[in-house]
């Protein structure tokens, strides 16, 4: 892994931290009400708040995954570092795609 | 390899590199269909009601029960890593590892004592 996948590597795990204890809270204290597809809309819904944290959350995650991906692919697979890459960033793209589109089917009014 | 050479497996920052490495794959497989499951709400409230409804079944509580030991331990295991590289050399590596996988296994436990 070169410099630059390093501090973006680690830049994107260190915006996820406060990300992931947040998301954390809200599953473990989501779980005891056995929410509703509507009690969830109605909360997320219009939502801009909601909609910035996790738009962050689906952009770090991209970034993050597709690095690792591409670093295990590397590593645990007889693939060539520049197929390694592809793979990653495919990944990362897809993950991207699919990221938004589902902040954007719970947040939009 | 020598039995020599497999030795350091057994060491618990070695295991929790690994932990973190399985975590990582893993929440990358989950995540797409993590994704397209939350994307449902484009087709309507009901849709998603219907998916919500489906996980109510036991043995989906149970893996969302690993999901969130997974995130847990991959968010605690990057954290030290981020703090080894960042921060000054404090000794307990170990037991800080040891540490972030019984949180992590609690946080699990608390959520499936809720849901079940």
């Amino acid at each position: 892994m070169n410099v630059r996948l390093y501090i973006w590597q680690r830049a994107t795990a260190a915006v996820m931290v406060p990300l992931v204890i947040i998301h954390l809270a809200l599953i473990v204290h989501a779980s005891r009400h056995g929410m509703t597809a509507a009690d969830i809309l109605a909360r997320t819904r219009g939502s801009v708040m909601w909609a910035s944290l996790y738009g962050a959350f689906v952009i770090a995650v991209a970034i993050h995954a597709a690095i690792g991906v591409r670093n295990v692919v590397s590593e645990w697979s007889p693939l060539t570092a520049r197929r390694a890459m592809i793979v990653g960033n495919a990944f990362g793209v897809a993950l991207l795609a699919l990221g938004l589109r589902a902040v954007a089917a719970v947040v939009l009014p | 390899m020598t039995a020599g050479g497999w030795r350091h497996r057994l060491s618990p920052l070695w295991i929790a590199a690994l932990v973190h490495r399985l975590s990582g794959l893993a929440l990358a497989i989950f995540l797409p269909l993590h994704f397209l499951a939350l994307g449902l709400a484009i087709r309507g409230e009901g849709a998603l009601e219907g998916f919500l409804r489906w996980s109510d079944q036991p043995l989906v509580k149970l893996a969302e029960g690993g999901l969130v030991f997974l995130l847990a331990v991959h968010m605690l295991g990057g954290l030290r890593v981020l703090v080894i590289e960042n921060l000054p050399w404090c000794d307990g590596q170990k037991a800080l590892a040891t540490l972030a996988a019984a949180i992590s296994a609690a946080l699990a436990l608390m959520f499936l004592a809720r849901v079940f």
